[in-house]
């Protein structure tokens, strides 16, 4: 059955407290999920007191600081700080979404920082995202084509062809959306998960790829595709503001379109 | 130790190339469930007084036979698409998973059938 308590190992208890911010006009309390696996100890909440003047206006910046200035121990991914990369995807203030694109500001109170739910946790805010990355793999995210290209020229697509790609191809896979999903929670060793249904779409609607009825045969199952019980987490969490929910409605779709 | 590879993890035993007709079937049965719901709450309203034979008269008429038999069978028809979704969402353990599959389905047709001979006992005056 499904889980309703935390395991043992896994309850979360009362860290440290960190005051960095004597004298501070904007003061704030940054906490964040710390789990060590070499320590063999249970998680806890690190509490870090600091001056947002003192650092730049996104969480990722605050983090950054609080790396550099305070506690070098705290482990968590990023690279482009842009939102392009979906690197430091962490749950801030109870939402999935990236660390770089969040202001602190915008999140009221305390600002708590953990990572990705449902996850393995690698270390503190690091998830381990391999088994997410497998299941992108799982539907061939690239052309597939009998047809050769032109010899002299690139394949050809009309504009209203490259159109129906908006939406699908800014996904970053940044696994905010999957891991908002109470249906990949529950069954992600056999649902896809709403990322990787995305992508699944943004191949079946290229105009320039020949095989949609072996994408759809691939999909068409109970739990790769149809746990999907359209929750929309997925939609209301995407940091790149995609949709999700719309995309794998249209594959079902799809598979209803094909069938009459 | 699993030292399957992820890709081969995630492919399992592959797709199961149905799941389609399920979506269609519980959307199908859903829209039906609307009229013939509110047509059965509202003939029963207008039916408050009536006497058991004058009842008995009106389930007779084929029309409304068919259209209890149909609420009927696609209420439970309904019941057990959902059901089923339910048993595959929480349970995990793959026994147990099928156990209550098989116990659900069988509990679903059955109060189909009960429902069904009641409605035909009924109206062909058996009853």
């Amino acid at each position: 059955m499904a889980q309703f308590t935390l395991p043992k190992n896994s309850k979360i208890g009362v860290g440290k407290t960190y005051d960095h911010a004597a004298g501070a006009k904007r003061a704030r309390t940054i906490s964040i999920y710390r789990w060590d696996p070499d320590t063999g100890e249970n998680p806890r909440i690190d509490k870090y007191i600091i001056d947002l003047d003192k650092c730049g206006p996104m969480v990722l910046d605050a983090i950054i600081y609080i790396k550099n200035e305070i506690d070098p121990t705290v482990a968590f991914r990023r690279s482009c700080r842009e939102g392009i990369c979906g690197s430091c995807a962490m749950n801030i203030g109870g939402t999935n979404t990236l660390a770089c694109t969040t202001a602190t500001e915008s999140i009221k109170g305390d600002v708590k920082i953990y990572p990705l739910p449902h996850m393995q946790v690698s270390k503190d805010l690091v998830p381990d995202l391999t088994h997410f990355y497998a299941q992108y793999a799982s539907i061939k995210p690239w052309l597939q084509s009998e047809t050769q290209p032109p010899p002299d020229k690139e394949r050809l697509q009309s504009k209203e062809d490259r159109e129906k790609l908006d939406g699908l191809y800014e996904c970053i896979l940044c696994a905010c959306c999957s891991t908002s999903c109470p249906s990949y929670w529950w069954n992600s060793d056999r649902y896809l998960g709403p990322a990787a249904l995305l992508q699944a779409h943004r191949w079946l609607v290229d105009s320039r790829d020949e095989a949609t009825g072996e994408r759809l045969d691939n999909l068409e199952d109970p739990f790769r595709l149809y746990r999907c019980h359209t929750i929309m987490n997925c939609t209301r969490t995407c940091p790149k503001g995609l949709n999700p929910a719309k995309a794998i409605a249209e594959i079902k779709q799809m598979m209803v379109a094909r069938n009459l | 130790m699993n030292l399957r590879s992820d890709l081969g993890r995630v492919r399992g035993l592959g797709s199961a190339k149905s799941g389609s007709h399920h979506w269609m079937h519980q959307r199908l049965s859903a829209i039906a469930l609307i009229p013939l719901a509110l047509w059965f709450v509202t003939s029963l309203m207008s039916h408050m007084g009536d006497s058991h034979g004058e009842l008995v008269d009106w389930i007779s008429s084929p029309f409304v036979t068919v259209l209890l038999l149909a609420l009927v069978t696609s209420a439970f028809y309904h019941a057990k698409l959902g059901l089923q979704v339910v048993i595959e969402d929480y349970v995990h353990a793959e026994m147990s998973k099928m156990a209550l599959l098989v116990a659900m389905k069988l509990a679903v047709a059955f109060g189909a059938l009960l429902g069904v001979v009641a409605i035909l006992k009924i109206s062909f005056g058996m009853a």
